[in-house]
């Protein structure tokens, strides 16, 4: 059976819009809610980070709603609890973010399995090393159909996009600059980078992330790529809304659809 | 000096992929990739070469103040019945052990063409070294320390302010060591290209582990040669250093981890009891994982959320050891004991009255030990004092009115 994301990337092949939200954000009990609003405002595919307490790879404001999601109780049993039967209602790809110690105590195996029995499609782990998920690992996502999906930076090598190209499924996470998350840095001198990436022929379709927040750098990205994913400007809006989740989440989308609202 | 040795034959060392045993590696983002790369392929290759080997040497004996004592401490020695040897790292330029790898990394640093230094202090004793050698070279220097340690330790806030370092607040977590570590690798995330880390501990990605330990090493080759000096043999019978991390231990052990008859101790901070729930005991409370981009015995819950530590010594305040380390502990190839924050406390007093020596509270966790060694007169116990306690003395007068 193809895998959602595959399906998603072989109908549509540009502007595809990718949300992450945190699980167990802002309240214990909303992960399911926040994913159904995005579904139903025409997100493509929704990024789902597992609270982690030390996220190297990303700045204060994931962070912070990483914290907010422990202290709400969230942990990786009650999320794949919160997952159960999800398929029956949200029929987009869904990927899960988090970083390795958590999935390593969970047991490898045993976590790609049960992805694979709640309905995940594909793993983001961004501390999970090339050489070891070959060795050890790829496998294991293989028999479960579960894609693992890499990052590349500026700094990455050809050869090194290469090896992670052929690695990777489902898509390559291109980070529009060497940052943590939600860092503002200009994403206008990165066009050398994107068209390097363009130029390579990569089996992968690719998708831009960090640094964006809006309409005009979503259309900037997406005009490199596949589409695009957003992180910390979502959150943020999360975090201050008072409209309650589905219209925070419409007002979200529609903006960065189509520039309408004035996200704060 | 050896700091090239080569280690290719020892299992206790670090293998060509980056791991002791199961323990090391180098879990990084992609965007660190590069930058950890280049260190595992340049950092041997600097540190073979003779012209590297020679400045880092004159450093250490021109402004270090290298080679330390090792000093017979013939009072304690009564105390616990046996031959008790202090390797003076107190006695170093900025007051610990923590010198010695700064001088050796920022020279590296200036071999990579990097401009701007960052580093993470639990203590501050590594945060000090490397406002020192930034100072001293004219780099940049920005250190990060959890709000709750430059509470703790404001005499080495104002001193690496005074060296020209910006100190940045670590505010996440249990706003300590752990908390700083993250908020480092998260500035070198932000500025791959110019800033080099000046990890202070051994651990973190594959190769600092190791890079850190071969600069510590200065201290395992002095033992060697003023042990033969003043004992006729460069071997003791007994070895004991604290362990946070790990730095000074791995120093101090360097040497003799391929010498079977020496003994080798770790004191780890045992906070208010292993299992009251304010510890640092790792080995004891941790289980495998990942911190800091490497796989080590480290304290998480079911869920693999890293656990806050406890301990009195800002420097052991730490929820992991280095990768060096876990391998030591599985193997059985060292002892590991804890302290208590009581019994590094009254070790630290004891030593002051002794011998006129007042340690940091990290290394008084390594003194606390010798009441449960079992020595016999014959034999020669060398400790690393791996800083003095000036920069404890708050904690000290606190305790001492209670």
């Amino acid at each position: 059976m193809q895998n959602r994301i595959d399906q998603l990337f072989a109908t549509k092949k540009q502007n595809i819009l990718n949300i992450y939200c945190t699980a167990g954000f802002p309240e214990l009990n909303d992960t399911l809610t926040v994913m159904k609003a995005l579904e139903d405002n025409g997100v493509d595919i929704i990024e789902l980070g597992m609270p982690f307490s030390d996220p190297l790879a990303d700045g204060p404001v994931i962070q912070d709603s990483s914290s907010r999601a422990l202290k709400n109780g969230m942990t990786i049993h009650k999320l794949f609890e919160q997952l159960e039967g999800f398929r029956d209602t949200i029929k987009v790809p869904v990927i899960l973010m988090g970083y390795l110690n958590p999935v390593l105590r969970y047991g490898v195996e045993a976590f790609v399995e049960k992805c694979a029995a709640v309905g995940i499609d594909g793993l983001i782990l961004p501390d999970l090393p090339m050489a070891e998920y070959e060795s050890d690992y790829k496998a294991i996502f293989e028999k479960n159909n579960i894609d693992l999906i890499f990052l590349v930076t500026p700094e990455t090598k050809e050869e090194r996009i290469r090896k992670i190209d052929s690695l990777s499924k489902g898509f390559i996470y291109a980070v529009s600059s060497s940052s943590t998350t939600g860092k503002d840095k200009n994403m206008g001198n990165q066009e050398e980078y994107f068209e390097k990436l363009n130029s390579l022929q990569l089996k992968n379709p690719v998708m831009i992330g960090f640094g964006i927040k809006d309409k005009a750098t979503f259309d900037a990205a997406a005009s490199h790529a596949s589409g695009a994913i957003i992180g910390t400007a979502f959150i943020k809006a999360l975090e201050n809304s008072s409209a309650g989740i589905p219209s925070t989440v419409k007002a979200f989308v529609e903006n960065i659809r189509e520039g309408k609202t004035i996200m704060i | 000096m050896d700091i090239a040795i080569d280690t290719s034959k020892s299992r206790y060392h670090v293998d060509k992929n980056g791991y002791y045993g199961r323990f090391g590696g180098a879990y990084v983002p992609e965007m660190l990739f590069p930058n950890v790369e280049e260190l595992q392929t340049k950092y041997m290759e600097v540190l073979r070469d003779p012209d590297f080997q020679k400045e880092f040497e004159d450093l250490l004996r021109n402004y270090v103040g290298r080679p330390s004592p090792l000093y017979h401490a013939k009072r304690l020695s009564a105390k616990y019945g046996a031959k008790i040897y202090l390797k003076r790292e107190d006695l170093n330029h900025t007051g610990a052990h923590k010198i010695n790898n700064t001088v050796g990394q920022i020279l590296f640093a200036k071999r990579l063409g990097k401009t701007r230094i960052i580093a993470e202090t639990g203590a501050g004793q590594h945060g000090v070294a490397t406002a020192t050698v930034c100072a001293l070279m004219g780099m940049e220097c920005v250190v990060y320390m959890g709000e709750i340690d430059i509470e703790r330790q404001a005499p080495n806030v104002a001193r690496m302010k005074m060296l020209g370092a910006t100190v940045v607040p670590a505010t996440s977590g249990s706003k300590t060591l752990k908390d700083a570590t993250n908020e480092a690798i998260r500035d070198w995330i932000n500025n791959p290209l110019d800033t080099h880390y000046i990890l202070g501990t051994a651990a973190g990605p594959h190769p600092y582990p190791d890079m850190v330990a071969r600069f510590q090493s200065v201290i395992s080759e002095e033992i060697k040669k003023q042990l033969k000096e003043q004992e006729g043999r460069e071997n003791p019978d007994i070895l004991i250093a604290c362990i946070g991390g790990g730095s000074n231990a791995a120093g101090t052990y360097f040497h003799y981890l391929d010498v079977p008859e020496v003994k080798i101790v770790a004191v780890e901070a045992g906070g208010k009891g292993v299992h009251s729930g304010f510890s640092a005991a790792t080995t004891q409370l941790g289980q495998i994982g990942i911190i800091h981009a490497a796989k080590t015995l480290l304290m998480q819950t079911d869920d693999g959320q890293i656990i806050e530590p406890h301990s009195i010594s800002a420097g052991l305040d730490y929820p992991g050891i280095g990768p060096m380390h876990a391998h030591l502990y599985e193997t059985g190839r060292a002892t590991f004991l804890d302290a208590t924050d009581e019994e590094a406390l009254a070790a630290a007093y004891e030593l002051s009255l002794l011998e006129g020596i007042i340690p940091a509270m990290e290394s008084a966790h390594a003194l606390a030990k010798l009441k449960d060694l079992e020595l016999k007169p014959s034999d020669v116990v060398v400790l690393c004092l791996s800083g003095r306690g000036d920069k404890d003395l708050n904690t000290y007068i606190k305790h001492m009115k209670k």
